[in-house]
């Protein structure tokens, strides 16, 4: 990889000036400022206007006030925020042994760790919150064992616990894979030094290791904690609503557009999404700690001993079983005929796919179609942002950057609400249908959400690819145009896809927009459909059998995109051995 | 294949990043079919002189005429100037073929006419068998050649080579530099490349332009540079040179003499114009220093000067000696055979000049 990216003896592109902007740069720039400004500034900005001002028009923070004045908001706030930290901080628990355990250690455990660290990701919570319900909830499958063996029940699927705890195992890997990133780019003469100057054992991992891989686990866990914030759908699942994100949307459901506490509690989110981001970057900002030279060895990895590996094995074992505990209820509910007060299902049924096939098959087909489009729609955008950026002079073209990356720290709840609020009473132009009522309202809101991620991978991939590769389709005669469709594209193919496929899978899982978006059944994707599935005990099966193939969409598709990513680095790698 | 031979000239042409200048006032005329090097050390601005010629880089003033015409507002794509890059710059999703066949393509050409010229093309760099193979399977020596059959394939006016030996390991790098060199004589076409190594330059080049800090310092052939280089700089990277600080002055007797720092007069030739008189620099080849031993008389053509070797190096071909004379250190290359006896540290001895030999510089 190095070796396409570095010229030897001479600066870095970023130091050659860069060829003269043409229109075509100036009307791609325009196009997607105008599309991040309709879409993401503007109803957000919406949102934010509207929480600061009265019925007659003028500013006021009178609505905060409230907000804080009422005790039920007063708890929501504490909850969610109470929640999201020790989400983190469980999140972390379970990460950073983990991860501890892949860089230093040798061991086959490590494989399995890897696969431990998608997992969870690959099922929306609030699905693993029902499955979780069924297997450590009151009456679930481990409190009924412990009542009849030892006596006592653990209620940890209760209440806010409950919340905390389906997030915390859904949202670990985050932690775990920045952590284990940083991890790898630590030089492993910076651990020679430290043991040579006497630090060894746990001193060595506290004062050297860890603050050197400090940046990726900050960045993970400001991930989760915006991310546990935010999160609409396994509380209501859970059937909690004393928190900020249930609030706001039962009262824009319930109140309506107009009313003001639910602008109110989507200031506060977005306030401390952006406090979360902002915090980690600063920590972070002038501490890019990359130290791996070129040719310098990474950590090294020794063996286990047998203690620890009793150890290390234990907790692998341990975690995995939790891990795995959501989808292993989901399979199983998605079979069982009667699945109530007992251990294991009572009986089986294929009855619950027929259901979904014959009913649900719309909603099948609404997801393809809302997230085919949405990530289509953010390769194309990611990747003209990521040429505007990286290869033109185009005065505030980091702009697009900014604006685009902002999506990351608004709630796909702000998002509908600001789109309810801007296009109310707006028609689709040339029909009679309301702008709100339009699907495509749904997918761009998919659209904007997944952006960031779409656009992260667009900007790799064009990092990845030596300008020397266009500059010499331009001599031999290309234009701006011909080297883009001819080389750039072409070369950016396995960033490209791999985006794409980040886009869809999120966004096939994307709830809570959804939920206030979606106007009519006929609109419902399937993750709107396993929502409303599991509102009634009879809908559980046919629900579960739902998640299942969501699912099976997310870990294939997570699964081809790894693939592509790894394809294409081999042979991007291959080529420009300087 | 018959190339076009076209001439290129460089007027006045500035350069600056910001508020660095990198090319400062070059004027320059390549004739037509010239193989032509940019020497210079890293820094020196020869790598974008080449970028400016091919248009990646927009000279803030002067002008770049290709056969007398101005082409300075053209952008890259239309100004039919073929460059090889430094890393070879192939692309890695299509085979030897296609990357051969892409300008051909972007000159919308017919199938046979693509066919038949990557088929020569391709023959010529004697890849005729690797066409579907991707340029991660091939060698160093290999890319090049592809590289190199991608860009004369869409006969340029110009052949741009940047360090075009740099990423080949030494002796497919002498080979590949006489297969260029054949090359760029078959085809005649105007060929101008960009290296830091005054060998490579020397051995391949039929002139050179030396570069320093955007300035250029020197354009001649390479025993042109290496006999009589202008300046200190291009005496000092044009092989290697003893350099003594000293003031020109003339004799009462009419002869022209050279005060060299820590050093007696030194009588010289007699130059052909009237010199400048003042402070000079003088610059002599260490192999035009012979040295012989304290006892033994000398040529009486010769200045000769009294000294203690400092260090001695045996090379194979022949000893270089660094030799203390007065408060100056001589370097002084002596061709070795069987038999010829070695002075070593410590050992007196005289240093003998050839007047003839020494060149005054006046910067």
């Amino acid at each position: 990889m190095s070796a396409s990216t570095v010229a030897p003896g001479r600066a870095g592109p970023s130091a050659r000036p860069r060829p003269r902007v043409g229109p075509g740069a100036w009307l791609a720039f325009g196009l997607i400022l105008a599309f991040l400004l309709l879409f993401l500034i503007v109803p957000v900005g919406t949102v934010i206007y509207t929480a600061f001002v009265n019925e007659t028009g003028s500013l006021t923070v009178g609505h905060f006030a409230n907000f804080f004045g009422q005790l039920v908001f007063r708890e929501s706030f504490f909850n969610s925020l109470g929640v999201a930290l020790a989400s983190t901080f469980f999140a972390s628990v379970i990460a950073v042994p983990l991860a501890y355990l892949t860089v230093r250690f040798e061991f086959r455990g490590a494989l399995l760790i890897q696969t431990l660290g998608v997992l969870p990701l690959i099922m929306p919570p609030f699905v693993g919150a029902v499955a979780l319900q069924l297997i450590f909830g009151r009456s679930g499958s481990v409190n009924l064992l412990l009542d009849d063996w030892l006596g006592f029940t653990i209620p940890i699927m209760d209440g806010l616990v409950g919340v905390t705890f389906v997030e915390s195992i859904h949202y670990f890997p985050f932690i775990l894979l920045n952590l284990v990133a940083a991890m790898r780019n630590i030089d492993g003469a910076m651990e020679e030094s430290a043991l040579n100057l006497g630090a060894r054992g746990w001193r060595l991992f506290r004062r050297v290791i860890f603050p050197l891989a400090m940046p990726g686990y900050l960045a993970g866990a400001a991930l989760v904690f915006v991310k546990v914030f935010d999160d609409l759908g396994t509380p209501l699942v859970m059937g909690v609503t004393n928190m900020l994100a249930p609030q706001a949307y039962l009262r824009i459901t319930s109140v309506g557009v107009d009313d003001p506490l639910g602008y109110v509690i989507s200031v506060i989110m977005i306030a401390f999404s952006i406090l979360a981001l902002w915090l980690a970057a600063r920590v972070m900002k002038g501490r890019d700690y990359a130290t791996l030279q070129k040719g310098g060895g990474a950590l090294h990895k020794r063996r286990l001993t047998a203690w620890e590996a009793v150890l290390a094995y234990g907790w692998i074992a341990l975690v995995l079983l939790v891990v795995l505990a959501p989808h292993a209820g989901i399979l199983l509910m998605s079979f069982a005929q009667v699945w109530s007060f007992s251990v294991l299902p009572d009986s089986y049924t294929l009855a619950h796919y027929a259901t979904v096939f014959s009913d649900a098959s719309g909603m099948i087909g609404n997801t393809l179609l809302y997230c085919l489009l949405a990530a289509g729609l953010d390769v194309v955008i990611g990747t003209a942002i990521a040429y505007l950026i990286l290869r033109t002079r185009l005065p505030a073209r980091q702009w697009l950057d900014w604006l685009a990356s902002a999506a990351l720290a608004i709630p796909g709840l702000v998002l509908a609400i600001g789109y309810l609020r801007l296009f109310r009473g707006m028609h689709v132009p040339f029909s009679d249908q309301l702008v709100i009522h339009s699907w495509v309202l749904i997918m761009l809101a998919y659209a904007v959400r997944r952006l960031p991620y779409a656009l992260r991978s667009c900007m790799a991939a064009l990092q990845q690819v030596h300008v020397s590769l266009e500059e010499a389709a331009q001599s031999l005669g290309a234009s701006r145009l011909s080297t883009i469709r001819r080389v750039v594209v072409p070369l950016m193919a396995g960033g490209i896809l791999a985006g794409f496929v980040t886009s869809f899978i999120t966004a096939a899982v994307e709830l809570s927009a959804t939920l206030l978006l979606v106007s009519s059944e006929s609109q419902a994707p399937m993750s709107l459909g396993i929502y409303l599935y599991m509102q009634s005990i009879a809908g559980r099966g046919p629900g579960a059998a739902l998640g299942v193939l969501a699912v099976l969409v997310v870990g294939l598709g997570t699964y081809f995109s790894h693939r592509f990513v790894e394809r294409s680095r081999v042979t991007t790698s291959a080529s420009t051995k300087a | 294949m018959s190339m076009n031979k076209a001439s290129l000239e460089c007027r006045h042409i500035s350069l600056s990043y910001g508020s660095t200048p990198v090319l400062r006032d070059i004027n320059l005329k390549i004739e037509p079919g010239e193989f032509f090097a940019l020497l210079g050390p890293s820094g020196s601005g020869k790598s974008t002189l080449l970028r400016l010629i091919a248009g990646f880089n927009q000279h803030q003033s002067g002008e770049l005429l290709i056969d007398g015409q101005d082409i300075s507002g053209v952008p890259p794509h239309a100004r039919h100037i073929g460059m090889v890059f430094q890393n070879y710059a192939l692309w890695p999703h299509m085979t030897v073929w296609d990357n051969v066949a892409f300008g051909l393509v972007e000159r919308r050409e017919s199938r046979d006419a693509i066919r038949r010229k990557v088929g020569a093309a391709l023959e010529l760099v004697g890849l005729a068998d690797y066409a579907k193979r991707r340029p991660g399977q091939l060698s160093g020596g290999q890319q090049q050649r592809v590289a190199l059959a991608r860009t004369i394939v869409i006969e340029p006016k110009l052949l741009l080579l940047d360090e075009p030996l740099s990423n080949l390991d030494k002796n497919l790098r002498v080979q590949m530099r006489d297969e260029l060199k054949n090359l760029q004589r078959t085809l005649g076409l105007t060929t101008i490349f960009v290296t830091h190594d005054q060998e490579e330059a020397m051995t391949t080049a039929d002139r050179m332009a030396v570069l320093d800090q955007g300035v250029l310092q020197q354009v001649g052939t390479a025993a042109g540079l290496y006999d009589y280089p202008d300046n200190r700089f291009v005496a000092g990277f044009v092989g290697t040179a003893n350099l003594l600080e000293g003031e020109l002055k003339m004799a009462p007797d009419g002869a022209l003499q050279f005060h060299a720092r820590g050093l007696g007069p030194l009588t010289l030739a007699r130059p052909d114009a009237a010199p400048t008189l003042g402070a000079a620099t003088l610059a002599l080849r260490p192999h035009q220093v012979s040295i012989a031993d304290p006892q033994q008389a000398g040529d009486a053509a010769r200045l000769w000067l009294d000294g203690q070797v400092e260090s001695a190096e045996f090379l194979g071909e022949f000893s270089r000696y660094r030799v203390r004379v007065g408060e100056l250190a001589l370097l002084s290359d002596q061709p070795h055979y069987a038999g010829v006896p070695l002075f070593s540290a410590g050992a007196p001895v005289r240093l003998g000049i050839d007047p003839r030999q020494l060149r005054v510089l006046t910067s």
